[in-house]
């Protein structure tokens, strides 16, 4: 079972229809007049949170104040966090910051982008690997991809994702500085910028489990950042960011990919993007790509419900905290030309073909035909008034038994 | 033995952009049946070639597509302008495709001989100025 990160809060929802209809995997109705979602289809994409009216959705996290019981505390800050202040175009102030509030270190994420950059280049370039590679940066795509396009399945990226690199390299670090200290005293908090990360770090990838012991939400830093990084605006950071173009840029769509320094690529963002790109990819009418990197939410990272600022700020802000970085300070050492055992993640997620009407296919096709005779007797206006998203898919949960009767359509009632 | 299914298409041969739009409706209704990747795979890339040569070169047309037991069976119907040589026309790398089209990656010729390797059984039924009719079965 897929462990999830999306919470309703019921004593908020109103039942208003509004995520139902924004789901990209119609994994939401409503039920007792409340929003309830199948966690069998739910893809953490966050879309429900940031589309309700009410607030009453949230993504799960952790609060900071609760896990104070590792000795040594180390943040490890998503690129996209860069983005969310203004007027500022030195990234030493927000890791001061990090210092300030608590942690005992900072490991940037983006640190550890920019080797996975380095180890992309050298993957796209083993012979007999299916193309387009696929990143598998974003979690919520890895779910899609599981769900609903099988076949795309072993174009996935096999490589650990930024977060996972990030979380061995700055233990191995930690340990490096501080020999005194044990495994369990050390505490590696990522700082998420959506609730996909929260459930693949619940989750893993395939067999792989994640690295990371606490997920904390960018928007729960942000605010304790605020107050600290004005306290310390009069002194100088003792920090230095360890991270370049390349690693910030991975916060934004296109960023990921461009610094695969291929032109053979195509980046794109937003959820109904992806599923367009997919679809593409999977009937084979898409040009030779070698490279394609998708996010879910529009903007890349920095679009995640985890953060504060709108995604295109955000994408600016980055571009001037960028402007006067190296390329990249985080390079395999010039012989290295292999991508390191430790960085594999061995497993694909498996298949779990969730639009199945039955495992039998003599019922699937009796179901079929009974949605299809339902749906053409529905009034076909997909108003959401009966709880599920569309005529079509009301028609499918009479039929799966999971509605009781027709007249949960309200509108058809009027017309007879 | 079930009842088959029939889905029906009216591919609109004015609307170039929503070209293959058919063929991602027929996908998800098969992920629905369960049927396999790679069968979905054929029958959706076989679909789409034929869906696009109807707007390309015969003004649209009707798609149907048939679910049994043991077999998917897609019917294409047009009434276009025909295919006068079928043969040459099968040929890999054979296109009259306009310029217009060729920008975007189409003419390449590799429609009807990729509808051929995808699907099990494919008969081309053609007459210059009354249509073409082109069937095509996959195997379950
Ligand atoms: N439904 C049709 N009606 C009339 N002519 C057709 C039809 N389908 C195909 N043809 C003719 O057969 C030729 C070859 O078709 P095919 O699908 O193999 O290539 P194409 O459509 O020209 O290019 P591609 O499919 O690679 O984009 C077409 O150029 C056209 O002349
Ligand atoms: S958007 Fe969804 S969760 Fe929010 S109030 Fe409406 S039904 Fe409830
Ligand atoms: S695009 Fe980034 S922020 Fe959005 S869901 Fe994917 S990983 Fe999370
Ligand atoms: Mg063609």
């Amino acid at each position: 079972m897929y462990a999830h990160s999306v919470e309703l809060d019921v004593s908020k929802c109103t039942g208003c229809t509004t995520c139902l209809r924004h789901c990209p995997t119609e994994a939401i109705r409503i039920r007792g007049g409340h929003a309830v979602i199948n966690e069998d289809r739910c893809i953490d994409c966050g879309e429900c949170i940031r589309v309700c009216p009410n607030n009453a959705k949230k993504a799960m996290c952790s609060k900071f104040e609760h896990y104070q019981h590792y000795k040594y505390k180390i943040a490890l800050p998503a690129p996209s966090l860069y983005g969310q202040f203004d007027n500022l175009d030195d990234v030493d102030i927000i890791l001061q910051g990090l210092l300030d509030i608590g942690f005992d270190d900072v490991f940037e994420v983006a640190q550890a982008a920019e080797l996975v950059t380095e180890y992309t280049r050298l993957y796209l370039k083993t012979p007999g690997i299916k193309k387009p590679v696929i990143s598998s940066a974003c979690p919520a795509v890895v779910r899609l991809i599981s769900l609903r396009y099988p076949y795309l399945r072993d174009n996935l990226m096999p490589i650990l994702p930024p977060i996972e690199v990030a979380a061995m390299m700055a233990r191995a670090k930690a340990k490096q500085e501080h020999p005194e200290l044990e495994d369990s005293d050390i505490g590696l908090y990522f700082i998420s910028p959506c609730a996909a990360k929260v459930s693949y770090i619940r989750n893993g990838f395939g067999k792989y489990k994640s690295k990371i012991d606490v997920v904390i939400s960018l928007k729960d830093v942000y605010f304790k950042l605020l107050g600290a990084m004005k306290k310390s605006e009069t002194e100088s950071p003792t920090i230095n960011s360890k991270s370049g173009m390349i690693g910030i840029s991975w916060a934004s769509s296109g960023g990921e990919s461009s610094a695969i320094l291929n032109d053979k690529y195509l980046a794109a963002d937003g959820i109904e993007n992806v599923n367009k790109v997919l679809d593409a990819i999977e009937n084979g009418n898409i040009p030779q790509l070698e490279f394609v990197e998708l996010n879910a939410c529009t903007g890349g990272c920095v679009g995640g419900v985890m953060t504060i600022e709108n995604p295109f700020i955000a994408r600016t802000r980055l571009h001037s905290v960028r402007r006067y970085l190296p390329v990249s300070q985080n390079r395999l050492s010039g012989d290295m030309s292999y991508v390191p055992e430790n960085c594999y993640s061995s497993e694909l997620p498996e298949y779990t073909p969730i639009a199945r009407l039955s495992e039998n296919f003599s019922e699937s096709m009796r179901m079929m035909a009974q949605i299809e005779k339902i749906r053409s007797a529905l009034p076909g206006i997909d108003c959401g008034a009966c709880g599920s998203p569309s005529c079509r898919a009301f028609a499918e949960d009479l039929v799966r038994g999971m509605v009781e009767d027709v007249s949960a359509c309200k509108v058809m009632k009027k017309c007879d | 033995m079930s009842e088959s299914l029939i889905f029906h298409f009216d591919v609109d041969g004015e609307d170039f952009t929503s070209a293959g739009q058919a063929s991602v409706q027929v996908k998800k209704n098969l992920r629905r049946l369960g049927i396999s990747p790679e069968i979905i795979r054929q029958v959706s890339i076989a679909m789409y070639e034929g869906e696009i040569n109807m707007v390309i070169h015969a003004h649209g047309g009707s798609a149907d597509v048939v679910v049994n037991e043991d077999k998917i069976e897609i019917i294409l119907a047009d009434k276009g302008p025909g295919i006068a040589d079928i043969e040459l026309a099968m040929q890999e790398g054979y296109s009259t495709a306009p310029d217009s089209v060729r920008s975007l990656g189409f003419g390449a010729g590799m429609g009807l001989p990729n509808m051929k390797r995808y699907t099990d059984e494919m008969t081309i039924e053609s007459k210059v100025g009354e249509g073409t009719t082109i069937k095509m079965v996959v195997k379950l």
